[in-house]
């Protein structure tokens, strides 16, 4: 008895991708692909009306997220998602606008948008991949490449301190702040249905595995190792201080649903 | 202020507040902007007088945001704009270039200061206009109108719409610190005698939809989100259906049709503005604040025996090529008065082939140019 | 000990071949490991996972959702049908 090879079959996510444009761009190991599947499967038990959800994405291997999903969805310019986001949830508050951002695109270039969504408390919600490099580009420092990692434009070592997304976000004023690892799908998938329905700002983080840059430069092994490493390093602390949630490069990495608080939305939409 | 109602009747304003009644009467209800000198004021009764119509203002964190933020707004579906000065402009431009892209109808205004960089923020200048062609990367036509009142400025504004609207593209008005900051009578009509013009929607279901699939005038109907047309826009060069599409063959399709948009259009786009050029042996080119000006110096240079007419400019582009071509086979020279060292002057010089001398009239900005310097620039055109 | 019966009755792992990369993050993920990564090469220039023992498979779909190229996962038995 065998299954194997049923290739006229469909996957039950098929009816919501842009199927012409599969297979997608991403290597083999990345992150993106759970995320975006994980992405999916809480948008269908959420309940929301699809042709109200619009995708909003900028640029970057994080950003190609929207051209693969059968919604509404726009491919903005680099860390320009945010405030583009935040015009059409104004322009529509009927919409329930959900962000694909990398940690270059929302935390670099993107940074200033970012807090001041989080401020205002605008209802959006962000899924942030952070692979700590900027990929797309091949494999330069980002705002959150851990101190001493190596990348194409730190051969010597990253000297730079990294940001704290989760530390940096709840201190801007967002009302859901999580960060999961790529590998802790069954928490990653609850937090962003958690997230999808929450009134205000919301961000997801999740740490997800670029081999093919980040974890080649710093010999971090294939993404499979790099996935066991999330694995197995991986602890969860909701309760943390978050100003120790910082990422160090071979240490642990926190994760959990750190922030879920009440707080008027921007306009109340 | 209003009550919520339309404003009707005559009003003495200043060019900035008849900007934002007129997007007003045009329909616009997003306003997303960042204070600068000498625009601010727009955004000022903006903030006030949206929120009484049922519209949104938003103060953002910076031009960058702005202009984003109002490309979101116009494919949520709201009529939206923006308004600035020249530093903000230029921030402004990468986002320019994907409202280009993205065919995303919207308004830009740039109430242009001296510059560059900090320059005078208190004072005009005429100094974006070639940026407002070229200011963003990539080639790309795009639409640019000049008021040189108060009353203009609401009238342009309503035209910037409807042209918008109908071609999606962002349009531009350019004008100056001077004419923002002027106060004149505005006569604001009541809404049935105002004629909008509103995007196109697809008439096919969504799933025969192709976002970038353009009729027959280069222009394709525009459905926004929440509409139920699921579909990807994206600023990476594209084919009919949005997808990126990374070719050679994919952009020169695409890049054709949004920059023949325009030129195809022109006959419809341009409207300029010709008084005493039949028997005119000089014509006066100007746009703006200077336009203003050379009325009194071409009063005088008349006087005087010179035969010199004006070619006012109100759409600066796409550039009035023909029309500028057409007096060049007439007259001996053009005078280009403009608050800068020469920018639509090249274009003038351009379009005259020769045939007619381009004299330029420079201001480095700060001031507006006294009928002075135009009448002797009008002279010299004659020696 | 196989786990049948009423989790598993009417459901079938669907494995889309031609999609994989390969990554083997199912394989490593399957508390069962009743995932192999084939010594064959799919189309596309990689080797493509496979199912070694569909009876102690419990459909828990952890596999499907580990998978970043919508290559695996457990279905409902009516849907695999031809």
């Amino acid at each position: 008895m065998s299954t194997v090879a049923l290739e006229k079959k469909e996957h039950p996510l098929d009816a919501y991708l842009r199927m012409e444009r599969l297979p997608h761009i991403w290597c083999s190991g990345c992150g993106l692909g759970i995320i975006l599947a994980s992405f999916l499967r809480s948008l269908l038990k959420s309940g929301l009306n699809l042709d109200k959800v619009a995708v909003v994405s900028g640029i970057g291997c994080t950003g190609r997220a929207a051209g693969y999903v059968k919604l509404d969805s726009f491919h903005t310019t680099h860390g320009r998602a945010v405030p583009f986001a935040t015009g059409l949830k104004l322009a529509n508050p009927e919409l329930k606008v959900v962000l694909f951002s990398g940690d270059g695109d929302l935390v670099a270039i993107g940074g200033n948008h970012l807090i001041h969504a989080a401020r205002r408390n605008i209802n959006l919600t962000v899924i942030c991949v952070n692979n700590f490099i900027y990929g797309m580009t091949g494999g330069q420092l980002g705002p959150t490449t851990p101190t001493t990692a190596r990348t194409t434009t730190t051969r010597a070592g990253n000297i730079e301190e990294s940001f704290n997304i989760p530390y940096l976000v709840a201190a801007a004023g967002a009302v859901y702040v999580a960060r999961w690892t790529a590998a802790q799908v069954r928490q990653l998938e609850k937090s962003i249905a958690e997230a999808l329905l929450k009134k205000g700002f919301s961000l997801v983080e999740v740490i997800s595995p670029c081999s093919t840059y980040y974890g080649r430069m710093n010999k971090l092994g294939t993404a499979l190792e790099m996935m066991r490493y999330y694995r197995d390093n991986s602890v969860v602390k909701p309760d943390i201080d978050l100003k120790d949630a910082a990422i160090k490069l071979g240490g642990q990495i926190v994760t959990g649903k750190f922030v879920d608080i009440e707080r008027p939305s921007l306009f109340n939409i | 202020m209003s009550e919520g109602k339309p404003l009707v009747g005559e009003f003495f304003l200043s060019g900035d507040e008849a900007c934002a009644e007129g997007a007003i009467s045009a329909g616009c209800r997003f306003f997303a902007g960042y204070p600068i000198t000498p625009a601010t004021e727009i955004a000022e009764r903006m903030s006030d007088r949206l929120p009484e119509i049922g519209g949104t203002y938003i103060q953002m964190e910076d031009e960058l945001a702005s202009m984003a933020a109002v490309l979101g707004a116009a494919w949520g579906g709201v009529k939206s704009m923006t308004a600035t000065s020249g530093p903000g402009f230029s921030l402004m431009m990468e986002n320019i270039g994907l409202g280009v892209m993205l065919e995303t109808p919207c308004v830009v205004v740039d109430i242009q200061r001296a510059g560059p960089s900090t320059g005078l923020p208190t004072l005009s200048g005429q100094g974006d206009m070639m940026q407002a062609r070229w200011g963003s990367h990539g080639h790309y036509s795009i639409i640019a109108l000049a008021p040189n009142s108060p009353q203009e400025l609401f009238n342009l504004t309503i035209k910037a719409f409807n042209l918008s609207e109908k071609y999606r593209v962002p349009v531009l008005i350019m004008s100056e610190a001077s004419t923002g900051h002027m106060y004149e009578k505005v006569v604001i009509p009541p809404p049935d005698k105002i004629e909008l013009i509103h995007r196109r929607k697809p008439t096919v279901p969504p799933d025969k939809y192709l976002p970038y699939k353009a009729d027959a005038d280069l222009i394709p109907p525009m459905a926004v989100a929440g509409e139920g047309y699921r579909f990807h826009v994206t600023g990476l060069t594209h084919d009919e259906r949005g997808y990126p599409a990374m070719n050679a063959e994919a952009q020169e399709k695409l890049i054709k049709r949004l920059v023949e948009k325009i030129e195809k259009n022109k006959a419809d786009i341009i409207q300029v503005e010709e008084e005493g050029i039949d028997d005119a042996e000089v014509v006066v080119c100007a746009y703006g604040v200077p336009s203003r000006v050379a009325i009194l110096a071409i009063e005088q240079a008349r006087e005087g025996g010179i035969k010199v007419g004006m070619l006012r400019l109100i759409t600066v582009w796409p550039f009035p090529e023909e029309k500028v071509r057409e007096i060049a086979r007439q007259v001996q020279a053009f005078v280009v008065p403009e608050i800068n060292y020469g920018q639509i002057a090249l274009e003038v010089e351009r379009c005259a082939c020769g045939r007619a001398k381009t004299i330029l009239v420079p201001h480095m900005g700060g001031a507006v140019h006294s009928p002075e310097m135009i009448l002797e620039a009008i002279r010299q055109a004659v020696e | 000990m196989t786990k049948s019966g009423a989790k598993t009755k009417n459901k079938v792992l669907l494995i889309l071949t031609e999609r994989c990369k390969g990554c083997g993050f199912c394989v490593e993920f399957c508390p069962q490991h009743v995932l192999s990564i084939s010594k064959e090469v799919n189309a596309r220039g990689y080797y493509p996972v496979y199912l070694n023992d569909n009876d102690k498979c419990t459909k828990c779909n952890l596999c499907g959702l580990v998978c970043p190229d919508f290559a695996i996962s457990v279905v409902g038995d009516k849907e695999a049908q031809d």
